[in-house]
Parts: C-alpha cells; sequence; structure tokens
C-alpha cells in the first residue's frame, strides 16, 4: 500500500463524513479539531479504512492517530 | 291596525278611485271577493265593468290585459297563484316584456299583475310553489315582493303608475298579517331593498314570505349574542345590488332565505350578484336556506319541514360566523 | 374538513416536535394504489429541523394523494387517504367493481346529498338541511340513480346506509326494479364489507377541494384583503374558523408587521433551524424552572470493560463510550421514572417506554435530538447500530418523522471536544436531559488512595414543576451505579 493510496482513501472517507473538507486538509491538520469529528465519526473512519484497506486499527491506537501524516505513518508500516 | 290584505284593497281603491282607467280582473275577484278575499267588495263599489270576472284562462287574460295596457288603461290582472301564471308565460315573456323594446319605445305595457305565492297552508304542491325567480329572469318587466302591511300598500300603488309591466307577489301567508297602515302615506320607492332590523355580525337576506323567519332568526340570534342585520329585498328585479352590498361590507356574511327552490334560484343570483362586488369584504361563503327540492308537500309535517324554517336561518347565521 | 372514512385512515402532516407548526411536503414516496404498511416510509417533510423521511402509521393501500409536493400545511393537515386493506374487498376482482359503483353512488348519494356526510364539498348543503338531502334523492336523483348506479333506492334506505356506513349501491334490493327498501340495508349490514367502502369513494370526492386549497393558507377574501392592508403576513396568523381558516376578526388581532415563518426560512435553511432551536430554547428558558445537579462517575470499570470488549472486533462492530453512557441512563430513568415524562400543561405522567433523544450536532450549525425508541430495551450492539443509524441520518437530512417527536428524556454529550460539563436546557415537553462531558483521566481516591482514573462529569437538569432535586439525584447516582457494572448494560 503506497503513501498516495492511503491518503487517496483516507481523504475519500473524510470526504463521505464531511463532504469536500477531507481534500482541503493538510498532511498535519488535527484531524479531529479541523474537521469537528467526534467519536462517532471517527469510529466511521475507521470502519471506513477497515472495509476498504483491510486494516484493523485497535481502539488503543485511536489516540494517536491525530493527522493525516499520522495515519499514513501508521498504515505503512 | 290593518291586515296585508286590507293594504291591497285600500290601494285598489284608491287607485280606481283617482283614475278611471285602472280595473281589476281575474278568476273569482267579483262575485267571490277573490281567493283570498283581496277584492271583497270592491265589485258593490265599483261594478262589473271594473271588477271583472274572467273564465279559468289565464293566457286570455292575461293577454287581455296587455291589450288594454297598449290601448292606453291601467289593467290590473289577479293571477290566483303563480303556480297558474305559467299558462300566461308566454304572454308575459314574448309580449309584455319585448313591447317597448321591439317597438322602438314606440308601445309601452302598464299592466300589473298580482299573484298568490308560496307555500306553507297545507294546499299542496300546484297551490304552493315559490316561482318568482322565473319572472325575475326576464328583461322588460319588473318585480315586487312586498314584505310588510304598509309595502303590500305602497308597492300595488307604484306598480300601477309604472309605465312598464309590473308582477307583485303576494305570499299567501301574509294576508291575514296586520301591521300599521298610513293610507295617507306617499308611497315609498318600491324599486329599493330596506335594512329591517341594523346589525353587525351577519346579513340575513329576506323577502315576502321569508322576511318574517329573518326578523325572528335576528330576535334568536341576539339571545346569543349575535347581531344579525335583516334586509328586506322587496324588489326581485331589478335588485338593489348596492343596498345588499352595503350591508355585507358591514358585516361580511350573509344568510339568503329564499322560499324557491335553491337550484337555479333568486339566492344563488344573490349570492353570485355579491361575490361580483364584495368578494373581498367576504369573511367566508355566503349561506342560503331554500325550501327542499321536492314539490312541497300536502302533509303538514311534510311541508313545514320543507319551507325554510327559523331554526335553519339561526344554523346557517352561526355557521357563517365560522368562515 | 378532510374526514377519514369508514375503514379509512388520514395519513397526516405530523408534529415533530413541539415547537412544529407547519411543514412542506418536499416528496412523496408512494403513489395512490400502493400497499403499505406500518413503518413504510411514505413522504419527505421539511421541517426547520431539516428534511424528515415520515413514515405511515396504518396497514392499507394509498387511496389518494391529498397535498401536492411543494405545499407547506399546518400539523395535522391531512396528506393522503389511506384504506384499509381489508375493506378493499376480499377478491380482486370484487374491489374494482366494488369500488367503481361505490364512488358512482358515493358521489351521488353521500356528497351531493348527504350534508352530514359531506361539510367540505357543499357549505350550502352543511349547515343543517335535512329535508333536502332527503328530498332531493327522492324526486331529483332517483331516475339518475337507476340508471347510473344499478338499483334505485328508498329515502328511508339511504339514511339507514349512510348511519350504517354502508355503500347503499352494492346492496341488493327487493322491491320493484330492484329498489333496495330499508329493509335490505337492514339485511345488509351484516354482509361481508364489499359495501362498506361508500363513504371511503364520498370522501374521496369529496376531498378535491381540501387537496387544491391545502397548499396555500386559507383565509377568507376580507381577511386576506384586510392583512394586505396591514402588513400582516397570514402565514404567522392561526386561524379560529371552521378548519383552522383564517377570518377577518383572526387578522385584526395579529399584531402588525409580523412576518412569518415562511419568510424566515427564504433567509436559509440553517437560519431557519436556529430559530426554531431558538424559540424552543427560549420557551424552556421561559416556562420551565430548571434545577442544575452535577456528579463526577468512576469511569475506570465500564472503560477497561468497552476497552476488552471492542478489543477483539473489527471496527465494525465497535461501540463507543457514548452508548454505554445512553444506556445507562435509559436504565437509570426506569428507576427514576418522574423524569422520563412530557409537561402537558398541568401534570407529567411519567411515559411507559424511554425513548432516549440523542443529542447530535449538524454540520454547518444547528442540533437535532431524535429519539431512540425503546433505549432500555436494547443491547449495546444494537444502540450502537441505531445510534451510528441516526447520526447518519441526521446529518444527511433523512430523519423519520417518528424519531422527532417521541423523545420521552434527552442525553447531550459535549466529550467530544473536551468539555468538563454540560448544563443543558430542557427540551420541551420533556422535563428532563442528561449530560454527560469528556472522559478523561484525573486524580481520583480509591482506599485511602490517590489514584488516576477516567472520570464523567454527569450532570442533569430538571423540571422543577415535576420533580425536585431529590430525583435528579437519584437518577445520577443511579447512573454511576449501572456503570460500575457495564457488563450488565449489555442486554
Amino acid at each position: 500500500m503506497t503513501r498516495d493510496e492511503i491518503l487517496a482513501a483516507l481523504r475519500r472517507h473524510l470526504n463521505a463524513i464531511v463532504p469536500g473538507e477531507g481534500d482541503e486538509l493538510a498532511l498535519d491538520d488535527d484531524i479531529r479539531d479541523e474537521l469537528d469529528l467526534d467519536s462517532m465519526d471517527f469510529l466511521k473512519l475507521v470502519q471506513g479504512l477497515h472495509e476498504d484497506l483491510g486494516v484493523d486499527i485497535p481502539e488503543t491506537d485511536y489516540g494517536k492517530l491525530d493527522t493525516l501524516e499520522a495515519f499514513v505513518g501508521y498504515l505503512s508500516r | 291596525m290593518s291586515s296585508y290584505r286590507d293594504a291591497i284593497r285600500s290601494a285598489l281603491r284608491q287607485l280606481m278611485q283617482e283614475d278611471e282607467r285602472v280595473f281589476l280582473m281575474g278568476e273569482d275577484v267579483g262575485n267571490y271577493g277573490g281567493a283570498y278575499a283581496v277584492s271583497k267588495g270592491l265589485l258593490e263599489e265599483f261594478g262589473p265593468e271594473r271588477i271583472r270576472d274572467t273564465p279559468l284562462a289565464e293566457s286570455g287574460f292575461v293577454g287581455a290585459g296587455i291589450g288594454a295596457a297598449l290601448g292606453g288603461m291601467r289593467p290590473i290582472v289577479e293571477v290566483m297563484t303563480v303556480n297558474f301564471s305559467l299558462l300566461a308565460l308566454d304572454q308575459v315573456v314574448n309580449n309584455a316584456a319585448t313591447m317597448r323594446h321591439m317597438s322602438g319605445g314606440q308601445f309601452e305595457v302598464p299592466l300589473v299583475v298580482r299573484m298568490a305565492t308560496g307555500g306553507g297552508k297545507q294546499i299542496a304542491a300546484q297551490h304552493s310553489h315559490s316561482l318568482e325567480n322565473w319572472f325575475a329572469h326576464v328583461p322588460g318587466i319588473k318585480c315586487l315582493a312586498p314584505a310588510t302591511v304598509q309595502d303590500a300598500r305602497d308597492m300595488v300603488l307604484q306598480a300601477v303608475a309604472d309605465p312598464d309591466p309590473v308582477f307583485v307577489f303576494e305570499h299567501q301567508l301574509l294576508y291575514g298579517m296586520t301591521g300599521e297602515l298610513d293610507e295617507e302615506a306617499a308611497p315609498a320607492d318600491p324599486w329599493r331593498a330596506i335594512v329591517r332590523r341594523p346589525g353587525e355580525d351577519v346579513t340575513l337576506i329576506g323577502w315576502a314570505g321569508t322576511l318574517g323567519k329573518c326578523l325572528e332568526a335576528a330576535e334568536a340570534l341576539a339571545k346569543e349574542g349575535v347581531e344579525a342585520e335583516v334586509v328586506d329585498l322587496r324588489c326581485l328585479r331589478p335588485i338593489d345590488f348596492p343596498t345588499l352590498a352595503a350591508s355585507v361590507t358591514k358585516t361580511h356574511r350573509a344568510v339568503i332565505v329564499d322560499e324557491g327552490w335553491k337550484t337555479g334560484g333568486l339566492a344563488g343570483e344573490l349570492m353570485a350578484g355579491l361575490m361580483e362586488r364584495v368578494f373581498y369584504e367576504l369573511d367566508g361563503p355566503i349561506r342560503r336556506v331554500c325550501t327542499a327540492e321536492v314539490p312541497i308537500p300536502y302533509a303538514k309535517h311534510m311541508e313545514d319541514h320543507a319551507l325554510p324554517t327559523v331554526e335553519r336561518v339561526v344554523a346557517a347565521a352561526k355557521e357563517s360566523l365560522r368562515g | 374538513m378532510v374526514e377519514a372514512a369508514a375503514g379509512e385512515q388520514l395519513f397526516t402532516m405530523p408534529s415533530l416536535g413541539a415547537d412544529m407548526e407547519a411543514g412542506r411536503l418536499v416528496a412523496w414516496k408512494v403513489g395512490v394504489g400502493d400497499a403499505v404498511k406500518r413503518g413504510d416510509i411514505v413522504a419527505e417533510v421539511e421541517t426547520e429541523k431539516g428534511l424528515i423521511e415520515v413514515e405511515v402509521f396504518a396497514d392499507g393501500v394509498v387511496r389518494e394523494l391529498l397535498v401536492e409536493p411543494g405545499a407547506k400545511v399546518p400539523v395535522g393537515t391531512a396528506l393522503a387517504r389511506i384504506g384499509g386493506a381489508a375493506e378493499s374487498g376480499a377478491a380482486a376482482g370484487g374491489e374494482a367493481e366494488t369500488d367503481g359503483a361505490g364512488a358512482g353512488g358515493a358521489a351521488r348519494v353521500d356528497v351531493a346529498y348527504a350534508p352530514a356526510a359531506a361539510p367540505g364539498s357543499a357549505p350550502g348543503e352543511a349547515i343543517g338541511e335535512p329535508v333536502e338531502s332527503v328530498g332531493e334523492t327522492a324526486y331529483g336523483a332517483a331516475p339518475g340513480k337507476t340508471k347510473l348506479d344499478g338499483a334505485p333506492s328508498t329515502p328511508a334506505a339511504r339514511r339507514e346506509a349512510r348511519e350504517k356506513q354502508l355503500d347503499v349501491g352494492g346492496v341488493r334490493g327487493s322491491g320493484s326494479h330492484g329498489r333496495v327498501g330499508l329493509e335490505d340495508v337492514r339485511g345488509a349490514e351484516g354482509d361481508a364489507g364489499g359495501a362498506r367502502v361508500a363513504s371511503a369513494a364520498a370522501t374521496g370526492a369529496r376531498g378535491e377541494g381540501s387537496a387544491a386549497e391545502a397548499g396555500r393558507v386559507r383565509a377568507t377574501p376580507v381577511a386576506r384583503r384586510r392583512a394586505e392592508e396591514r402588513g400582516v403576513d397570514l402565514g404567522a396568523v392561526e386561524g379560529s374558523g371552521r378548519d383552522g381558516v383564517i377570518l377577518l376578526a383572526d387578522v385584526e388581532k395579529a399584531p402588525v408587521g409580523v412576518t412569518g415563518p415562511a419568510k424566515t426560512k427564504a433567509a436559509s435553511p440553517a437560519e431557519a433551524m436556529r430559530a426554531a432551536i431558538g424559540a424552543a430554547m427560549a420557551r424552556s428558558k421561559r416556562e420551565i424552572p430548571h434545577y442544575y445537579l452535577t456528579h463526577t462517575i468512576d469511569l475506570g470499570a465500564a472503560m477497561s470493560w468497552l476497552e476488552a470488549r471492542n478489543a477483539d472486533r473489527p471496527p465494525t462492530e465497535r461501540v463507543v463510550p457514548a452508548a454505554l453512557l445512553v444506556k445507562a441512563t435509559a436504565l437509570a430513568l426506569k428507576k427514576v421514572p418522574e423524569l422520563n415524562a412530557w409537561w402537558t400543561g398541568s401534570a407529567a405522567p411519567p411515559k411507559a417506554e424511554v425513548n432516549v433523544g440523542v443529542a447530535i450536532s449538524l454540520r454547518g450549525g444547528g442540533l437535532v435530538a431524535p429519539a431512540i425508541p425503546g433505549t432500555d430495551q436494547l443491547g449495546l450492539d444494537a444502540l450502537m447500530a441505531a445510534m451510528s443509524d441516526v447520526v447518519e441520518r441526521a446529518r444527511r437530512g433523512a430523519l423519520r418523522a417518528s424519531e422527532m417527536g417521541s423523545a420521552t428524556v434527552t442525553v447531550t454529550s459535549l466529550g467530544d471536544r473536551g468539555v468538563e460539563s454540560v448544563i443543558p436546557v430542557i427540551i420541551p415537553p420533556q422535563v428532563a436531559i442528561v449530560g454527560f462531558g469528556t472522559p478523561s483521566e484525573r486524580p481520583w481516591v480509591v482506599d485511602g488512595e490517590v489514584v488516576p482514573r477516567t472520570l464523567v462529569t454527569a450532570s442533569v437538569a430538571g423540571d422543577h414543576r415535576v420533580t425536585d432535586g431529590h430525583h435528579g439525584a437519584r437518577l445520577l447516582a443511579r447512573i454511576e451505579k449501572l456503570l460500575q457494572k457495564p457488563e450488565k448494560l449489555d442486554s
């Protein structure tokens, strides 16, 4: 999975939650703050990535995933 | 106090005394004194030349009246009831009503036709209908419907004074009604509607036989705090819409009480005329209380039920308050 | 004006909240002739709270759509007629035949000549002229009926049929030329429902006027004229006449220059929603004597349990802490039912069911609190599914009518943005609202030791007309207790 694929998937799922705004997000923006996501939204993002990319992000790791960059780093491992 | 019957007789007598050209003819007006005893005693007073009994032939004697009027006389024709007048409709519509127009104003027909109308006396369908609207439909004639004793006199006087054919519809239940009669008074303008009782909340429009019901209904409504204005239409053709419109402009509501049938009747014409003039004053649909669409039944309870009642007028007025 | 006939139900503009006065029908999801069952989405309605999908509460067949899309109508306005499936005839073939006869017969018998049955179609007939109803049919319409509807009938038979809501055209006549007499109608009463559709067709016919009118404000001519003269917006005037028609007096009473919700609405939906929220909250603050309580709850046990529960599940099956809080609140309310109620103007009898309204903030502003029916009955997975469903639909503008007006209490959780606690405002006619701040790790004393614990500050606002602080305190204590045994919340 390339960095671009991950970013594309992230933006796609964010756009589904907050139409249009996933594209605007900078790599180091705080996703929750910038897009005003609540825990339900964040879970939805995780669910989307799970279905799309087959990755399983445990709940205990949610806290680390605050930016797009963090997601890319986490998912590239 | 005089009766409606006396008032008409008073007018007939005055007319015959004042004008030699006036004469009365009709079925049983002479020896019998009139089917409703209006002309009782006139034969003795004026003789058979001026109080003329006719055969049972409405077309014939109404036609004779038209001829007499064309010839310069002032005939008053009594038709026993409006039901029988249909036999004379051809004379009325095709001759009396058209002559002035077809002659380019050269001829006039100063004919007066009086007839009894309405139900309520248990004399069954062929004697109880209200067909005034048939006549009020026709341009070239005028139609009056006295509801008070004074109007009974005044309207007959004014009818004879008019140069055109005038039809006077006398409600048969009113002949015995008594009221004030000023036999010396100058006759009132018969062509205007009159507010008989002022009110603010709803206009009740009646004439002849239904005016009394409107006044009674207004009385009942007043007890419930509803002030009805009662307008006596008086003249059925031409209709005095300005007076009606002024009342409805004040009250914004109207109930028309017409003893005729609803379909194709005068009440519908009044509604339409008001709608054309004061639609933007209406605070709800105009209501009408009419006679049931049946030939008037003979049986008393059924006849009572078929004719407009005070209760129905009250109900309609209250309904109108709710838009 | 529009009334349901026998075997019919009217589908009306629902009230999607105490402050809702009117809604705009955006689209029909069904057509005439479609079979519907309870719970089906039949229409989309736009309110100040956004676009709502509206369900039907009856099984049956859509007989008639009374309101055109685009029309804004007051709450309670009939939108459609739903005929009962049972009434539409035992056999399909029979249905068409019966309906046809019913339509013909009804239009002639029940609508045109039965004042009591036709208040809307013929004002003149409706003012109590029983004579005409008998007379016209007896003499005027009988010949026509013979030809058009099959069999003549006697006035007494028709009257009896009306009273028993039978279609006289569907009754076999025993008289000469098949004339239906009184005895025939009485005999037919026990028969299967085939004949019993007369009024359905009749009301269908009489509904035409209302269908045409439904999209506009009903005001009398003079009321309209006066409103224009005075600069009164008729949309903001309540009609006191029959069926809510606006009369002259209503306009005279209305404040000058009042602009209706329609104008506010035209500005923008967000502004309209803000106005609606403002109205509801202003009413709440004006009318409801709130008391407020807060209580710090140790969430340690609950969080650990939930973490463990989520750990071996894929993301799609995970449950967020908010679901636990909502469930605990719902169960606690069963013990303090006084707080699960609607204020009716003089009292607030407790509701049997607990429908927790979940406060959801909308992107671009605004707030809705759709109900989750029977919240206390749901297991955590079901509750989680229900919550994510309403959140998703709330943000998409696809909430349902039944969700908008049925909450018996509200839970608001502002925890995601880090607030410590929330002092909430009750949503009328509810009498309590429960709030949760952010669960966060704070020092806590356990067994004489200061230890780090995940804590949440729960709060409640209660209506002092209904309960006292003691009730609220019991509720919060109960929530705390339930959260100490989280496994018991999952059932």
